[in-house]
């Protein structure tokens, strides 16, 4: 028995992973191509039919890069820079419910790699430690500019984090728990939290964008004043690895803006499917509801990046702490009082 | 299989520990911390203390060790600039840890009824839930104060940085 849960955890983990690499390699093709579809272009056409192939032409050329190792003495952490970035971007998947349980071979098989307690947190751990890929990466290229941008980019993402947390503890008042899996559950029939939580989730959706350093909060990249990036020194498959972990990290984001806040894998109708077809079929079409919402959300984030001019520096350090912040509170209050009054204990 | 596991992370803590404080560059020594603090919430995590375990990583390594090695890399610390401590600031040192871990040494004294007790009722006293009661319950007041603690900690660090802004 145990084997087999092994077995099976150890394919899922896999598949997760072959997706999650899978979107972010297309994620770099819809993005020129959306780019191209707003500013009225046709967008890469070259490899393979409509471009399709044009992100492996793109693995292909990074691999043959030459690596290039700049004058630094920390040549390890300039190794582990990316290695670092791209591990955090790609665990938080661990927790993330992909679906109910489907029943195979006589047995349930919980599409989650594991359904720990504190499932919430483990997310927001992992993203506190992503900050140090970019950090570490950054001070290793001794170089000043990237250093710079280093610290332009970890200091957004450590000053964001917390009103991302702060929108989240209203989300656990409300629901109770901080396992994903139970808010799928509990989001179940139109439940979205979407509809208890409309501040929380704005909150979250801007400190997402923040966190994965994409516009307009994409201050860290910017060639005008800091030659490219945090990434200035890095090239061939390091430099890859860098903005495939950006591109990852929008998944994973997106994903977690899914489920917590628009139903997971549930959509309307779930109960008739399930009564008609059966609970496999219900369950299924649930995994294709959860990509469909992934999808979605990623197409927002491109949206926006071709829409939306960039923030100044102060303007995002303002917006940050001045008034996303105090909004969260605000936010958290609110939503306390209204459990208490639901209750009827005030 | 426990045993091997609690070994190989007591041999990282320990060899990461004095790392730290054996590494010529500051940089390193705070990242050999942050792999300190990382075994140490794999001590946690074998004890089935998901939430110390993931709440130590958020605060030590998520946020305390990040800004520390912002401030280093900031500073551009090298070894020229290494000041040779006074003797007495050393003493302070060495007397400060000792009293620090005689409080420490104390309280787990102290705590073992209580550990037994919790023991005793059979409660799964790793769950969120039963913590939480725990500690707004039992714990309300010392809770509080830490709280209020960190809060005035806060406000200090704010009013030294406004002070030095209206100097300049």
């Amino acid at each position: 028995m145990d084997q087999a849960i092994i077995i099976e955890k150890g394919i899922f983990i896999v598949v997760i992973f072959a997706i999650t690499m899978l979107f972010a390699m297309y994620e770099t093709l819809a993005e020129r191509k959306i780019a191209a579809w707003l500013q009225d272009r046709i967008g890469p056409n070259r490899a393979g039919k409509g471009g399709i192939l044009q992100p492996l032409a793109d693995g292909l050329k990074l691999f043959s890069k030459e690596e290039f190792m700049p004058n630094t003495p920390n040549k390890f952490l300039f190794i582990v820079g990316p290695a670092i970035s791209m591990s955090t971007a790609l665990i938080t998947s661990a927790v993330i419910p992909w679906g109910d349980k489907l029943h195979i071979f006589g047995r349930d098989v919980i599409l989650q790699a594991t359904d720990i307690d504190v499932a919430m947190l483990y997310v927001f751990g992992v993203l506190s430690v992503g900050v140090y890929g970019i950090m570490i990466g950054g001070w290793a290229s001794n170089n000043k500019f990237s250093l710079m941008s280093a610290m332009r980019a970890s200091s957004q993402m450590i000053s964001y984090e917390v009103a991302m947390g702060l929108s989240l503890i209203a989300l656990v008042m409300m629901t109770g728990t901080l396992s994903l899996r139970d808010m799928a559950l509990q989001q179940h029939g139109m439940n979205w939290n979407i509809f208890y939580q409309p501040v929380g989730f704005l909150i979250f959706l801007v400190c997402s964008f923040a966190e994965t350093n994409r516009t307009p909060f994409d201050l860290a990249e910017c060639e005008a004043e800091l030659i490219g990036g945090y990434h200035t020194e890095y090239s061939s498959m390091r430099m890859g690895f860098y903005l495939f972990a950006e591109y990852a990290s929008m998944f994973i984001s997106s994903t977690i803006l899914a489920v917590l806040y628009f139903g997971a894998y549930n959509y309307p109708g779930m109960d008739w499917v399930a009564e008609n077809a059966g609970a496999n079929v219900s369950n299924i079409i649930g995994i294709f509801v959860l990509f469909a919402k992934i999808c979605a959300f990623i197409f927002f984030y491109m949206w926006i990046r071709w829409t939306i001019p960039r923030f100044r520096y102060d303007q995002l350090m303002r917006l940050g702490w001045q008034m996303l912040i105090p909004l969260a509170i605000a936010n958290i209050i609110i939503t306390g009082i209204v459990i208490l009054l639901s209750d009827g204990k005030l | 299989m426990l045993l091997t596991i609690f070994y190989i992370l007591s041999a990282i803590t320990l060899a990461t520990a004095f790392l730290t404080i054996l590494s010529k560059n500051p940089i390193h020594s705070a990242i050999y911390l942050v792999l300190c603090f990382f075994s140490i919430a794999g001590h946690y995590l074998m004890f089935n203390a998901q939430f110390l375990a993931i709440v130590h990583i958020i605060v030590y390594s998520g946020a305390i060790m990040i800004l520390m090695l912002f401030t280093i890399m900031l500073m551009n610390l090298n070894k020229e600039d290494e000041k040779n401590k006074s003797m007495l600031s050393r003493i302070a040192a060495v007397v400060s840890f000792c009293l620090v871990a005689f409080v420490l040494l104390a309280t787990f004294i102290k705590a073992q009824p209580t550990i037994t007790e919790y023991a005793v009722s059979g409660k799964d006293y790793q769950s969120i839930k039963v913590l939480g009661q725990v500690l707004l319950n039992e714990y309300m007041l010392p809770f509080e104060f830490a709280s209020v603690l960190l809060l005035v900690s806060m406000i200090g660090a704010v009013l030294l940085s406004k002070k030095q802004h209206i100097n300049n």
